[in-house]
């Protein structure tokens, strides 16, 4: 283990990250609220497909597990970095962030083409309920994670400006809670919405 | 549609009605004399650098406050309206045209709840519970000026659809499939949507920083069990705010969806299912109450010990009570919709829920009694708000409890029974709790005491007031009167209207007073100044600061021993000690990418519900880009160096000594007759 | 893991990704591979499904996000606690009400 700049943190600003973690935390419970919602909603309307196409006509197996192998692999390569930054290697972390993002990109560049392709066949979100809590879902996960990609780009630029400082840190953490989260969701979301309608 | 102007044209303007140019009048004409003030006392540098770019809580709730006060004046010209027109709207068509009226009782509903109650409570919170647990701000100051801007926005939006375009006419809980685009396209459910979302987003932020200060945050041996009642209150409620209001915005976002993008999730047909949003809206519907109300209720538990002379009775029963009432909270939602047809397990499981969590608000009202009980009790205003909501208060309690029987609810649900009734928790008890507080607390963010005499006018002509215009509401929903009536043809119900119309104009006149309390008060405030900073005998640690409270609230973080802490201080003596040495204390610096945030959030609401989308996308971009910048600074402080800390603790030390006997500390004196300053 | 309450992690290593990635794709592997063969009925096919993915969110949970008893300051497991519990009541007292409400006022 190596010295590294938060070691030294004052207990204040210890105080102050420990806070902005548990803040972070309590805005990932709030989170986990509203996608338990989105999903209630789904199971509420799966069935309400109004004569239109169905999830077993719609989603495909394949993709599906490619976006899944995608996000796990980037929440494994997250961790990767995590370990770079408490051993203070600047350019692995920076090397592990790139790749995350890679694989995060993939993800939603696959997502995209599922929407864009399930739209151009008339089964769009204004098609049925069903598509409507399917997009929604599934779309509110991608905008989350959307909206992790720009903040590991941020965050590749806070590092290779400022350097691993601790408050560097302490937001790589809460990117990182942010982002296991969201493959938490993920996991929840094949589970619920692909297997079950390809079933 | 246009593309840069949206669905935005000149017809949007409200010269269509000579009531709604009137409005839009009043609204154009209040927001110009503001300019206006501010300009004729040159006073532009102090409200953008000292007021609008400071994350400070103390003046952000301040500035809630003076939120929420303008915005009950214009909820309570609502509800003048209303009650005017249903006097005079037998067998005739009254003064108010029927979607002007709609528009009337949703905005009503949707100001009072919104933007009148829900910053007046982040507001008195924002002031004085850090000052409470012995801390310098709440964990994140930065992002509780945020939710200010965010909530002055939606109701900026509000303000605004009474000028451009039309409000909403669906009610303040906006209901599809009549609040979806088939049945009311036009931008005025979209306006409500927008505020409630944007607003909303603040309060879940809000509840995340005081949850976060609450258990973090504390002074050394301020354990959870000698927090004071208020702070527990807004424990409660921060930890309702973080939880329920996700469920809002997914109510309000799928509505949004299905109106700006046509999808179906509450449509009547292609597998929309409306129940569901009734369903989600409730499930935050029914914590929202509770996080209007524990607050005053906290309020009140502070107030009745210091106005009684006396500990707080049942310290560990209101604790328990209160958690009891925000756990319960989560599982009665089903009581506002009992008549949409579930069956007899289902609404019975919800009623009888509802009926359980009536008692730990009964175990309060006890311990409350029971504080009074030989006590020695000063009937000053704050007090007696707090005695017209015990009494008040618990009528409207029984006719919920009455409510929270299916059958019984099934006559009465959607009539005036039921308006009566949340108007009757609502008034005394939320309204109460915030105008007691906003009396009890005012010295200690001006300086100065509010005038008692205008205090208790204002306390009299509300409570009359409100006796008049709600309890014949009862009678009416027993009679058959449905709620939201623009008119009708039954001779029966008009008297009662008219004791209500009656009723409305003497809380007028309460709102009057209050408004002349503040005048004289600023006028003659050097004959009321707060020089101790503890002008009531207090107990609690807010009482220690100066009045107003200096930047850093505490020159010296506080060593607590006990509940009470501020009176177990002065019974030990070491009240007033001065300290041996000061520090530097660090403190966030002022900024404006906060209200930037909120302004864009308010054009972003205002580019959606008129679909000027590249106006949308930029504010986006705005917004992400502050954020941005605020999140790669790691410079946001400041430091006041002990030196000056010095100066400014024997600046006070040295008032201190000046200041005359405290007139609550042995010779209490009545409202109206205030103790002479300096007597024996 | 030894993590300071701060969040601010004083030592990371690799080991428990690795643990994590090897559950989480044979997690995977196996519900992805049930549907995909057809090899169980729907209804058995359905409990795998939601029971290998409880035990995925706490394989994440654990080697992920590195919660545990130890090392997690209380009051996020508190949170996370009432969460679940709160979770439980909306999503279960929801289908509860809307199903009941479906088969009263729908068919």
């Amino acid at each position: 283990m190596t010295a590294t700049a938060w070691t030294n943190v004052s207990p204040r600003d210890a105080e102050k990250y420990e806070e902005k973690e548990f803040g972070f935390w309590l805005y990932l419970m709030s989170d986990a609220i509203i996608f338990s919602l989105l999903f209630a909603t789904y199971l509420i309307m799966v069935g309400n497909a109004a004569g239109g196409p169905t999830g077993k006509e719609l989603f495909s197996l394949e993709r599906a597990a490619g976006e899944t192998a995608l996000l796990l692999f980037s929440s494994t390569t997250f961790g990767l970095a995590a370990v770079a930054l408490s051993s203070a290697e600047r350019s692995k972390v920076l090397l592990w962030l790139a790749i995350t993002f890679a694989l995060g990109a993939g993800f939603i560049f696959l997502e995209i083409g599922e929407f864009r392709g399930m739209i151009a066949e008339g089964a769009g979100p204004d098609r049925s309920g069903f598509l409507s809590s399917f997009f929604t879902l599934v779309g509110t996960h991608g905008l989350h994670v959307s909206v992790g990609l720009l903040w590991i780009a941020v965050m590749i630029g806070q590092v290779l400006f400022k350097g691993l400082t601790a408050p560097v840190a302490s937001r790589l953490m809460r990117l990182g809670l942010f982002w296991h989260f969201l493959d938490i969701i993920w996991v929840v979301i094949f589970s619920v919405v692909y297997l079950p309608g390809l079933l | 549609m246009d593309i840069i102007f949206g669905r935005l044209t000149i017809d949007s303007l409200p010269f269509y009605s000579l009531i709604a140019a009137s409005g839009a009048g009043v609204t154009v004409l209040g927001a110009l004399s503001v300019v206006a003030v501010i300009t004729y006392f040159g006073a532009w540098r102090l409200v953008l650098f000292d007021w609008i770019s400071s994350i400070d809580h103390k003046k952000i709730g301040i500035m809630y406050i003076m939120v929420a006060l303008v915005m009950l004046m214009r909820g309570f010209i609502d509800a003048a309206m209303m009650r005017s027109q249903q006097a005079i709207a037998f067998n005739s068509d009254g003064y108010l045209p029927p979607s002007h009226f709609d528009q009337i009782f949703t905005s009503h509903g949707t100001i009072m709840i919104f933007f009148m109650a829900m910053p007046f409570l982040s507001g008195l919170i924002n002031l004085i519970m850090p000052q409470q647990i012995g801390s310098r701000d709440v964990a994140f100051p930065f992002m509780n000026a945020i939710s200010l801007w965010l909530t002055t926005a939606g109701a900026g939006l509000v303000l605004v659809s009474l000028v451009i375009g039309k409000f909403s006419t669906a009610g303040w809980t906006g209901y599809p499939p009549y609040s979806g685009s088939e049945f009311t396209p036009g931008v005025g459910v979209d306006y409500w949507l927008w505020a409630v979302l944007i607003s909303g987003i603040g309060s879940t932020m809000t509840g995340i920083n005081f949850l976060v200060t609450i258990i973090k945050c504390r002074a050394p041996g301020m354990t959870m069990f000698r927090l004071p009642l208020f702070t527990w209150t807004v424990f409660v409620t921060a930890i309702l705010m973080v939880f329920a209001f996700p469920s809002l915005t997914v109510a309000c976002g799928m509505l949004v969806l299905d109106r700006t993008v046509g999808m179906h999730f509450f449509t009547n047909g292609m597998g929309g299912n409306m129940m569901n949003y009734i369903n989600l809206f409730w499930l935050w519907g029914h914590p929202e109450v509770y996080i209007l109300i524990l607050p005053a209720f906290g309020v009140f538990s502070e107030v009745v010990a210091v106005f009684s002379q006396k500990r707080l009775f049942g310290y560990i029963s209101l604790v328990l009570a209160t958690m009891a009432i925000g756990f319960l909270s989560f599982t009665v939602w089903l009581h506002h919709f009992f008549t949409m047809g579930s069956s007899a397990r289902v609404n019975s499981f919800f009623g009888t829920m509802t009926t359980i969590i009536a008692v730990p608000t009964g175990v309060k009202v006890f311990d409350w009694l029971f504080t009074m009980y030989r006590g020695r009790i000063i009937f000053k205003p704050p007090m007696l708000f707090t005695l017209g909501f015990l009494v008040t208060f618990t009528i409207g309690g029984l006719s919920g409890v009455l409510l929270a029987m299916p059958p019984v609810d099934y006559l009465m649900h959607n009539t005036t029974f039921l308006v009566a009734h949340f108007h009757n928790v609502i008034i005394p008890g939320v309204l109460f709790g915030y105008i007691a507080g906003y009396m009890f607390w005012f010295p200690k963010a001006f300086g100065f005491k509010l005038n008692e005499k205008w205090g208790t006018w204002s306390f009299w002509c509300w409570i009359i007031g409100f006796y008049l215009a709600f309890m014949p509401l009862y009678v009416l929903g027993f009679l058959g009167m449905p709620r939201r009536m623009e008119h009708y043809d039954i001779a029966a119900w008009q008297p009662h209207l008219i004791v209500a119309a009656i009723g409305a104009f003497i809380i007028f006149l309460g709102i009057v007073c209050m408004a002349v309390q503040l005048v004289v008060s600023i006028r003659d405030r050097n004959e009321a100044l707060d020089l101790t900073g503890d002008p009531w005998n207090g107990r609690s640690l807010e009482w220690a600061t100066s009045s107003p409270t200096a930047a850093y609230n505490f020159a010296v973080l506080p060593q607590v021993q006990s509940i009470d802490a501020w009176w177990d201080m002065k019974q030990r003596g070491v009240a007033y000690k001065r300290p041996d040495a000061y520090e530097d204390i660090t403190l966030p610096k002022n900024t404006f990418i906060s209200a930037v945030i909120g302004g864009a959030g308010f054009v972003f609401g205002f580019a959606m519900i008129w679909y000027i989308w590249w106006l949308a996308i930029l504010c986006l971009a705005v917004i992400a880009g502050a954020v941005i910048v605020r999140a790669s600074d790691d410079d946001s402080d400041y430091v006041i160096p002990a030196s000056e800390v010095k100066a400014i603790e024997d600046a006070r030390f040295a008032q201190l000594a000046k200041a005359p006997k405290n007139e609550m500390a042995d010779d209490p004196g009545f409202a109206g007759q205030p103790v002479a300053e300096g007597s024996a | 893991m030894m993590e300071d309450a701060s969040g601010i992690p004083i030592e990371r290593t690799i080991t428990p990704y690795l643990i994590g990635i090897v559950l989480a794709l044979t997690l995977t592997a196996i519900p992805f591979g049930l549907v995909a063969t057809g090899a169980l009925d729907r209804s058995t096919t359905l409990g795998v499904i939601v029971v290998v993915a409880v035990i995925q969110i706490f394989v994440h949970l654990r080697f992920f996000l590195h919660i545990d008893f130890a090392s997690t300051p209380k009051e996020n497991l508190i949170a996370l606690a009432f969460a679940c519990v709160l979770i439980f009541i909306m999503v279960g007292g929801s289908l509860w009400i809307m199903f009941d409400l479906y088969h009263r006022m729908m068919v």
